[in-house]
This record gives structure tokens, sequence and C-alpha cells, in this order.
């Protein structure tokens, strides 16, 4: 038997609209796929998760058909599962290792996880955990996948646990950047109220460094700072033109559709402007959830830039699909030079780019574009969403003395996840691991360094 | 939550609130600002700090009623709450002892310079204070302004108050009369522009707090994006204070009206819903 497909809906009815693209397995699909596990006695797959879902057994438990005793074991390890099983590069982990991969299709890990954990959302009421507290405070900067993740651990352990949050609602990139056609925001906060009810505590509208000091929080009586503040700045080419009207980075694009709800404008009060002809720059996730978005809001042409070739694209293999299924066009080995904006009002109009060629491999093993001289062209664009990538914010970290960076701005940390500053942690983004999943894998390997770190002080 | 303490109609449409904050008033400082965000349906708006009270734990907002957000914050009562509060953001007003420092402001601008003139007179500078309004009736804080400045010179658009004319004649007099060591300007961007023109011409040093649209206030975003002697920088965390002879003004002008039309569109169902519920 093979690989039972994720069903979703039609790419030209899902276009027009920002309610999930995939629907989910059904009970019998999701028998049918977990009895597809081999339960092998030495499991692969183990080793490529991040975050130790201990992953034959929760399958083992699905295909004796029992998703309650499936979904103790996977919340056990991971508190958010139901973000996993949507967003995680389980092609590129778990299911990389997978012996069913080598002759057939790996088993859909991740589609299984993504249906225990919606399974227990509906099934089983959570109950607020009361653990014996050990009466010792603990503070997590940034409430994204790192924070949420290390914040659960320590609090189900009974440390006390403030996540301190910049903005005005939780989860991070999880809620500014990831797009609610592949998160649903319900499912979010549910993930998040039941880490609350496990005795997480939050406090928003908090910027570590400027609102309080990593010193007022340790006289506050802290006595461990888990920083997982993310990626921070968005990174521009230094074009000319770049600084034209409606020209985005992604980051402001999402947040304001993703955070703000810009789409529902003017009934929530934030703009975005619904480009016509939508130029988007980047090869990435945060790419393909640009251009998809970018669709929705009623885009006439999408197209997407990259100066190599797709085959280079950084980006999961489903988003690429899913992206060209709904209509967006691909451009590869295209590089813009410049932005072109009308004389009167500075709003941008047409982009001058360039065709690009592969030569050789670069320091990443990809090969390296390089322009074709005189090959430049130009196309009509009335907004530009730049998706280039992130460099970290360096407000908590130059605010914050002895906290020491490497020279990207990054936090240095020795294998225990600890900085330059004794009692204060850091993992996710602002540390170096750059995917939802990775940050998480840090999130968790922190907790647990903490906890043996507060030991040490008794 | 945050709850609004002390309210003050300044002009006819401009107020103050003094709100409850007691974690941002106790690392703010002058030339620093918060972002509000009044409602669950609300926008992310930056204000600047114009005024911090430690010991009670307050922090004090003076704005204009120019959007949608800013007429709806205008109709809270004392005892009413904000939302959100973000707070104190981007880097504070660099203070030292320069010898006379002048300080331009205008329009609701006025109301950012107390801080900034007080900080700089602690430190033992002479600052004289050019204030620019439209008409006497939107002339703010003058009492507070005259007490804390070494020197006020005030000027309005229709000569009802002070100098007809604008503040740049003034600042041009001064230029004359003595030596000043350096300018700090605050107020609608072209008047920033205007003084950064003329001081350009005689090499003073001039600061100007800039303004432009943001989005979250930490540097996520890039909405705030201001070229700076050629270099894209961001106002909320590179600023919001800048060298004015640096700055790239057809840009940030430019950039000012991004959402224009948006921002009518907003305040027009605001301003019909109000009218429409005023009448049942």
């Amino acid at each position: 038997m093979s690989r039972i497909a994720m069903p979703q809906r039609e790419a030209e009815i899902r276009n027009k609209d920002f309610i999930e693209v995939n629907t989910g397995y059904t009970d019998e699909q999701a028998l049918a796929e977990a009895k597809r596990c081999l339960k092998c006695p030495k499991p692969m797959c183990v080793q490529g998760c991040p975050v130790e879902i201990e992953i034959p057994a929760f399958i083992g438990a699905l295909s004796d058909d029992n998703p309650f005793k499936a979904a103790k074991i996977l919340k056990g390890k991971n508190s958010l599962s139901a973000v996993c099983g949507r967003v995680c590069p389980q092609e590129k982990q778990c299911e990389k290792h997978c012996i069913l991969g080598k002759k057939d299709e790996p088993i859909a890990i991740g589609n299984l996880e993504r249906y225990t954990a919606d399974w227990a959302a509906e099934n089983i009421k959570e109950k607020n955990i009361s653990v014996e507290s050990k009466g010792i405070k603990v503070a997590v900067i940034g409430s994204g996948p790192a924070g949420l993740t290390c914040a659960g651990d320590l609090a189900k352990a009974g440390y006390e646990t403030v996540i301190y949050e910049s903005l005005h609602n939780s989860g991070g990139v999880l809620r500014y950047g990831i797009p609610e056609f592949r998160l649903p925001k319900s499912i979010l906060d549910y993930e998040i109220d039941a880490l609350k009810k496990a005795g997480v505590s939050f406090k928003f509208n908090t910027l570590i460094g400027r609102t309080i000091t990593i010193d007022e929080l340790f006289k506050d009586n802290y006595k461990a700072i888990f920083i997982g503040s993310g990626a921070g700045l968005p990174t521009f080419m230094g074009i000319e033109g770049e600084n034209l009207k409606n020209i985005y980075s992604a980051n402001e694009f999402l947040s304001r559709v993703n955070l703000m709800r810009a789409a529902d404008f003017p009934e929530y009060d934030t703009p975005v402007y619904k480009g016509s002809n939508v130029i988007v720059v980047g090869g990435g996730n945060t790419a393909m959830d640009s251009v998809r978005t970018a669709k929705r809001l009623g885009a006439d042409t999408v197209t997407l830039v990259y100066p190599r070739s797709e085959a280079e694209m950084p980006d999961r293999l489903e988003e690429k699909i899913h992206a060209k299924e709904e209509g967006v066009q691909f451009m590869p080995l295209t590089n813009p030079i410049r932005f072109i904006g009308d004389d009167k009002h500075y709003f941008v109009t047409q982009v001058e780019c360039l065709k690009m060629e592969l030569g050789e491999p670069d320091a990443s093993g990809r090969r390296k574009p390089q322009e074709i001289a005189g090959s430049n062209f130009t196309i009509e664009a009335d907004c530009v969403i730049l998706a280039l990538g992130l460099n970290p914010n360096p407000v908590l970290t130059s605010l914050t003395k002895g906290l020491k960076t490497n020279e990207r701005g990054r936090i240095i940390i020795d294998d225990n996840l600890m900085s330059s500053i004794p009692g204060v942690f850091a993992g996710g983004d602002i540390a170096g691991g750059s995917t939802v999943i990775e940050a998480m894998g840090m999130g968790k390997q922190a907790a647990r360094k903490i906890m043996d770190y507060l030991n040490t002080l008794k | 939550m945050y709850r609004v303490v002390l309210k003050q109609k300044l002009a006819s449409n401009i107020t103050s609130f003094w709100i409850e904050a007691p974690d941002i008033a106790r690392n703010a400082q002058a030339g620093q600002f918060l972002i509000f965000r009044l409602d669950d349906y609300g926008e992310r708006v930056p204000l600047t700090v114009a005024g911090i009270d430690r010991q009670k734990g307050l922090i004090r907002i003076i704005f204009q009623h120019a959007g949608k957000s800013t007429t709806a914050l205008s109709l809270l009562k004392e005892g009413d709450n904000i939302k959100d509060l973000l707070g104190p953001l981007g880097r504070p007003t660099e203070v030292e002892k320069f010898g006379t420092a002048c300080i331009v402001s205008g329009g609701v601008g006025t109301a950012e310079i107390l801080t900034v003139i007080e900080a700089l007179r602690i430190v033992g500078n002479k600052v004289i204070s050019i204030v620019g309004a439209r008409t006497k009736e939107l002339f703010l804080l003058e009492e507070d302004i005259r007490r804390a400045s070494s020197e006020l010179h005030i000027a309005t658009d229709d000569g009802s108050y002070g100098v007809k004319g604008l503040v740049t004649d003034i600042l041009k007099t001064l230029i004359a009369r003595e030596t000043i060591n350096i300018v700090y300007a605050i107020g609608p961007a072209p008047m920033m522009r205007a003084v950064a023109d003329l001081t350009k011409k005689h090499s003073i040093k001039t600061v100007v707090s800039l303004n432009p649209i943001m989005v979250d206030g930490t540097g996520m975003c890039g909405a705030c994006r201001v070229s700076v002697g050629g270099k894209t920088k961001f106002a909320c965390v590179d600023g919001p204070e800048f060298d004015a002879h640096q700055v790239n003004w057809d840009e940030l002008l430019s950039r000012l009206g991004t959402f224009r039309y948006q921002e009518k569109t907003s305040l027009d169902r605001f301003n019909i819903r109000r009218s429409a519920l005023c009448q049942e």
C-alpha cells in the first residue's frame, strides 16, 4: 500500500480565501497510514526529530486505533504538536530516515502527528495541570517556537515561568509570519492555551533591553533567563529605488496581514496595499508565504523572482507545489537590480532585472548565480515584497552588558546553550537555529540545561 | 491594560494623557517613543514620550486627532484603558554639554520638546526654544516651556501670537545674533526640512526626531526605513533622532503618504459611525 496523500482544497477555490489548504486525514486514512509503519526494532526516524517525539510509539497506538494513547505519547514530548504537524519540514527530518522511504515513500509522520494533535484538540479537554511549585522563577524572552517550548517544559517541571513578549500577542513567527491558510490561528491559540494551563504566564508589550533589562530581571529574583527573541531585522538589497512606496519586507507584509489582520481592513484598522501585479523576491518559506498571501489578497499576477534555479530554492517542496497550483508564476535565474517608480508619488511601477546563469558551487554547496551582461529587462509591478532573510535584532544584545555575540550578531552559546552571562541561555534564531523545529529543539534542550544549572545553584 | 489617569485638552484637536505604566516610566528617557494599540481591532501607532513621572509610575502622551486611531484615542475618558502600550522604544536623545542649544518645534511636535529641554538644561546648556503654531489657540504648554527654557520665541502663521511668520525666520535672526552650537527640530516633516536647509548653510549640527509609519516598532518590519547619508536606517531602532543634514527628505515625505487613501477611508468610516451613534 502506498502513502496516503494529504487531502487538500481545490487550488482555484482556496487561492481566494485564507482558510486552511490541507484538510487533514480522516479517521480511516489515519488508521490505514499508521498501519504502514514497519515497527522497526531500531527506529531511525526518532534520530531525525529535534524534539525527541517517540514516533514509533505514537504511530503504534494509532495503528491499534487508540488515538487517545497516541495523543498522550505525542504531547508528552511536544507541546506544539498541532503546529509541528503542519509546518515542520518532515521530509528533511524524521521522514528522511524512514526505512520505507528506501523503496517506497516514507510513512507520513507529519500528517499523522497533525491528525493526532487535532484529534486531541477535539476530544480531550485539557485541564489545569497542577505541579508542585519549586518556588524558583525563570524568565523566557520571546513567545515564538523556542520560547514556548522552553517555557512549557520548565513549567511542567514546577518552575514559575514567565514569558516576556514585545508584541501584543503570543506565538512570534507562528503568529506574525506563518499565514492562516498554513497554520490557523485557532490551532495556535489552542496550543498556547494548553501551555497556560500547564502554568506558563505571559507578559506582553515588554521589550527586554528597553522596558526591562536583563539586570532588572535578575534583581526581580529570576534565577535563569532564556533568550528566544528570534530573528529580527529584515534584509534589504541596497539597490536603487528600494524605499519606493508599496515595496515591503516580507516581515512587514506578513505582519500586516497575519498579526494585524489587514486583509479585513477597514474593519481592522491596519491597511495593506493589495497589489494587482506583485513581485516577490526570494526563495524560502517566507517567500512562498508571501506569494500565496498576495494571491489571496486578489492580485492578478504574482511572480516569484529568484536569482538561482528552482532546484536551489531552500523552501519545502509542498509549498512550492501549492504556490504553483494557486497560480503563482516562478521566474528563476532572475535578479532585480533597480526599482522604478512614478516621478510624482514615488509608488513602485516596474522592476528592472538581469538574467542569471549558474556558475561554480559556492560556500553553501549550491551553484553560484552569475549575471548575464546585457540581459536587462523590466517587469510591471505595483507591489514588491522582499523575502531575503533576516539579521538578528540588535536591541537586546547591544543593551545588555557582557552578552557576547558573533560577527553576524548572534548570541554566542556554549554546549549547554548558556551565553557569556551566567544563567542566561539562548536558542532559536537569535543563537543560530533558523527553522521552527530547530528553534523548538533548542528550546527543549535549553529547558533541560536550565534545570541542570538551577540544581547546581542549590 | 493601561489606564488613563489624567486627561487634558490642550487645544481643540490636541489631547494630553497621563497613563499608568510604571514599567515604561521606570526606564523612559527624553527622545524615546511608545506604540499604542487602542483595542483588538486597532493598529499600532507610534507617539513620542511627552512626559515621565517615575515616582507615580506615569507616562505622558500628547497627540493631535489626525486619523482614526488618534481620534478614537481622544474619546477615552479618565479611568478608561488603552489595550496595549509598548515602550520606551528607540534611542534616547544624546544629551551632553554643547553650550547653546536651540530647540525648534512646530504643531504637536511642541508637546515633545519639554523632556528634551529639561534634559539639556540639567547638564548645563543654555536652551533657546522657538515654537511655531498655526494660530494662538494651537500653541501648547506655553507656561511649562517658558519655565524650562532659557529663552522662548514664538511664531504664528496668522500673527495672532508672537511674531507673524515661520520658525525659520526667528532661527535666522538668532543665528545672526549669537553662536548656536546645536539645533533640535521636532515637528512636521516640512518644517524640520526647512530648519535643516537653513542650518546646513551655517554648518550648525542639527538633530531631528522622525516619525515615519511603523508596525512593530522593534526593528522587525522595516516600514519605518529612512535614508540617512545614503544608507537605509530603521527609525525605530537606529533612531528616531538623526542628523538632519543627512536625511533624504523627499523620500521621507513621500513614504509618510503611503496609506493616505486608506487613512481617509478609515477616518471617514469612523466619523460616519460616530455621528450615527450620536443620533440614536
